[in-house]
């Protein structure tokens, strides 16, 4: 029987094993180590962590955007539409990105150049992605920023970057990353900088335009906000491994990894008043100082001595779902929950 | 939670404004009103949050009350003595009641000071001597979480985010201060490290009785460590009330838009929202009338013609809205708590 979290289709992309090393200390570490994931046609996978999880060095890895010589793919295969992107280079990694797969990133400041017009940027992304005149690129830019929902997009695309808010900002570079229609956008915290009114906006515009492009979203966040709002699946990345995935509802119903549940717990919410917060104890180790077996050893509660035997692997956990915690899954299968957040009545009602 | 007392830090119709110079002669050619006629009170061991957008003046309108920043116009006492007409020892004495930890734990601390250097500044300001310097830094150290013995002699760059945040608390409790300006310092903390700093935050006032002033963009940060609210808005503080209230039975239609914005927290509670319209106006000239009434949903003729009063809707809590106060809180709050939220 082939597992349950294998779609029909065979995946938009498909990560498999990859490993990126840094320099550390004199040797090099693995700081995204053996990670495993799919992006389906069409659905928002959302990778999420914390800093140090290896998050955005995946993301960057899968477009050759790593910083070299310092970044390196150990191993690994990233399958998209029948080619393995880790092995592509020059004009053929140039083509797809930007093309079928795009990027957005954090900071809407400094991936914009300050002194050239937005619209004349995004004309040019169009240009380069197509044979189109600057006229026909230029009225396609404006095009592109109605479409994100600028304000007054005729006036926005003769407007250079430092007169823009953060927000238009962020709509500038997503309506560049839209101009080659892509089959896959990369979002790295792409709310993160914006404040709060701004990001439900940007969140909304998202979701808006990937249904009606028809695009799959890979967004790397470290916050579950995000994720409630806009991913169909999540993969939880702790210290370079993911340790869970599943659908986003199920997983935040139910955790399977004292790591998602105690990221959800530690969550301050509106509804909760003035109190202690449960807590993660410790830090997020770097990439030198892993404890042996599991990496979530030293700030587990459920913690055995078995746990620094070996790193325990991703396995089935139920419906579409896989966990890294053999502790977890035998608790799931007593039918005891993990605690997980107090607004779910699912999770009340099982613990 | 806290019975009424006289308030610990006073400000009236506090000002700043900053000039915009342009051109060659850096002629000033307008005045960006970052904080424009703010009165508040913070009451003895009491935590008021001011929660805002980015460029609503809460970090300048903190750095006044920490004595950090001259108001333009306005006074600021704290214990009832007017900063700005202390003498200049006395301010010194006045100071030390007043501490500020900052946002940013990589920017705040000296790259080339020692954890001790950095915690005992203010304790060599006081002229506290060496031997009982070092006790009340191992102290504070101690208390934050931190281990004296093997952090002391260490620098910020050895520490992670959450443990430079704790070498800041420490700096600023160093001194026994009875009111601590709190400036966005879980913002660029890490989820399971944030609640570590909140839950840390909360016990030190516990034991010390100190008044927090908490900066955040982030209600429900806020909701978790706050008794009331002040929600800012272009320079101005629109509503304000206690946290439960400002959360739940919010009443200005600013303060909604900010509830309403707040990311889902499951994703079966996603939700159509309504965008506010426009940007932020410009605050070098803020709309006349109701600074809200360009975005505002429910604006009425009024709103652009006069300013709304603090007006109150139930006790001890005001807002800058000339809607009725309805009792129960507003139907579009308890709209949004329904379903699953039910107590």
């Amino acid at each position: 029987m082939a597992p349950p979290d294998r779609p029909r289709l065979a995946p938009l992309l498909s990560v498999r094993g990859l490993r990126v090393s840094f320099p550390e200390g004199g040797k090099r570490a693995n700081v995204v180590d053996d990670v495993s994931f799919d992006v389906n046609e069409g659905e928002t996978l959302a990778l999420v962590g914390e800093s140090g999880s290896g998050k955005t060095v995946t993301a960057l890895s899968l477009l050759g955007l790593l910083p070299r010589p310092a970044g390196r793919v150990e191993s690994g295969q990233a399958l998209f539409q029948g080619r393995d992107l880790l092995a592509l280079r020059g004009a053929a990694l140039r083509s797809v990105r930007g093309g079928e797969i795009a990027m957005i990133f954090q900071d809407p400041n400094t991936a914009l150049n300050p002194v050239t017009a937005v619209g004349s940027q995004i004309a040019e992304a169009v240009r380069a992605h197509g044979k189109v005149s600057r006229k026909a690129a230029r009225s396609h830019a404006v095009e592109l920023l109605r479409r994100v929902r600028m304000p007054d997009p005729e006036v926005r695309a003769r407007a250079y970057p430092h007169e823009l808010s953060g927000g238009m900002k962020q709509r500038a570079l997503i309506a560049m990353a839209i101009a080659g229609e892509p089959r896959l956008l990369i979002a790295d915290e792409p709310t993160t900088a914006l404040d709060a009114t701004v990001q439900a906006q940007v969140l909304g515009l998202l979701r808006d335009l990937q249904s009606t492009l028809g695009m799959a979203l890979l967004i790397i966040t470290h916050d579950m906000g995000v994720v409630a709002e806009l991913a169909d699946r999540v993969a939880v990345l702790y210290a370079g491994r993911i340790v869970e995935t599943g659908p986003a509802a199920a997983v935040f119903d139910r955790p399977l990894h004292p790591y998602t549940a105690g990221l959800f717990a530690s969550l301050p919410r509106l509804h909760t008043p003035r109190q202690h917060l449960p807590v993660i104890p410790g830090d997020v180790p770097g990439p030198h100082a892993l404890p042996l077996g599991c990496r979530f050893r030293g700030r587990c509660h459920l913690e055995a001595p078995a746990c620094a035997e070996r790193d325990p692997p991703l396995v089935e956990a139920g419906p579409a779902r896989r966990s890294a915690c053999p502790r977890a899954l035998e608790r799931a299968a007593r039918g005891v929950a993990l605690p997980a957040h107090a607004d779910s009545p699912e999770a009340l009602g099982r613990a | 939670m806290n019975t009424p007392a006289a308030p610990l830090v006073e400000a009236r119709g506090l000002v700043k404004h900053f000039p915009v110079r342009r051109g060659l002669l850096r002629r000033t050619v307008g005045w960006v009103r970052a904080v424009d006629g703010v009165s508040l009170e913070v009451r003895e061991g009491e935590t008021l949050a001011l929660v805002g957008e980015s460029g609503c003046g809460k970090t300048t309108l903190g750095r006044m009350l920490a004595g950090l920043a001259a108001p333009t116009q306005g006074i600021v006492k704290l214990g009832g003595e007017d900063l700005s007409a202390a003498p200049r020892g006395r301010l010194r004495r006045l100071r030390r009641d007043l501490q500020i930890i900052f946002q940013d734990p990589f920017g705040s601390l000296n790259p080339r000071w020692t954890v001790e250097a950095i915690v005992g500044e203010g304790l060599v300001n006081l002229g506290v001597a060496s031997a009982e310097r070092r006790d009340r830094i191992a102290l504070a150290l101690r208390k934050v979480g931190l281990d004296p013995q093997r952090h002391l002699a260490r620098y910020p760059h050895e520490f992670s985010g959450g443990q430079r945040q704790r070498i800041g608390i420490a700096r600023a409790l160093v001194v026994h201060p009875r009111f601590v300006v709190c400036d966005e310092v879980v913002s660029s903390l890490d989820v399971s490290v944030r609640a570590q700093i909140l839950n840390l935050l909360l016990d030190l006032q516990a034991e010390s009785g100190h008044a927090y002033l908490f900066i955040s963009h982030d209600l429900s940060v806020v909701r978790h460590i706050a008794d009331r609210v002040a929600v800012m808005y272009l320079g101005r503080i629109v509503e304000e009330g206690p946290a439960r209230a400002i959360c739940e039975a919010p009443h200005h239609p600013y303060t909604r838009a900010l509830l309403e914005a707040a990311p889902a927290v499951h994703p079966r509670e996603r939700k159509e929202r309504r965008p506010l319209g426009d940007d932020l106006p410009s605050p070098l000239a803020p709309p006349p009338g109701c600074r809200f009434h360009t975005r505002c949903s429910f604006r009425m003729d009024r709103c652009s013609l006069e300013e709304p009063p603090p007006l109150d809707v139930a006790p001890g809590h005001a807002s800058r809205c000339f809607l009725p106060a309805e009792p129960g809180g507003t139907p579009q709050a308890q709209q949004e708590r329904g379903g699953s939220h039910s107590p």
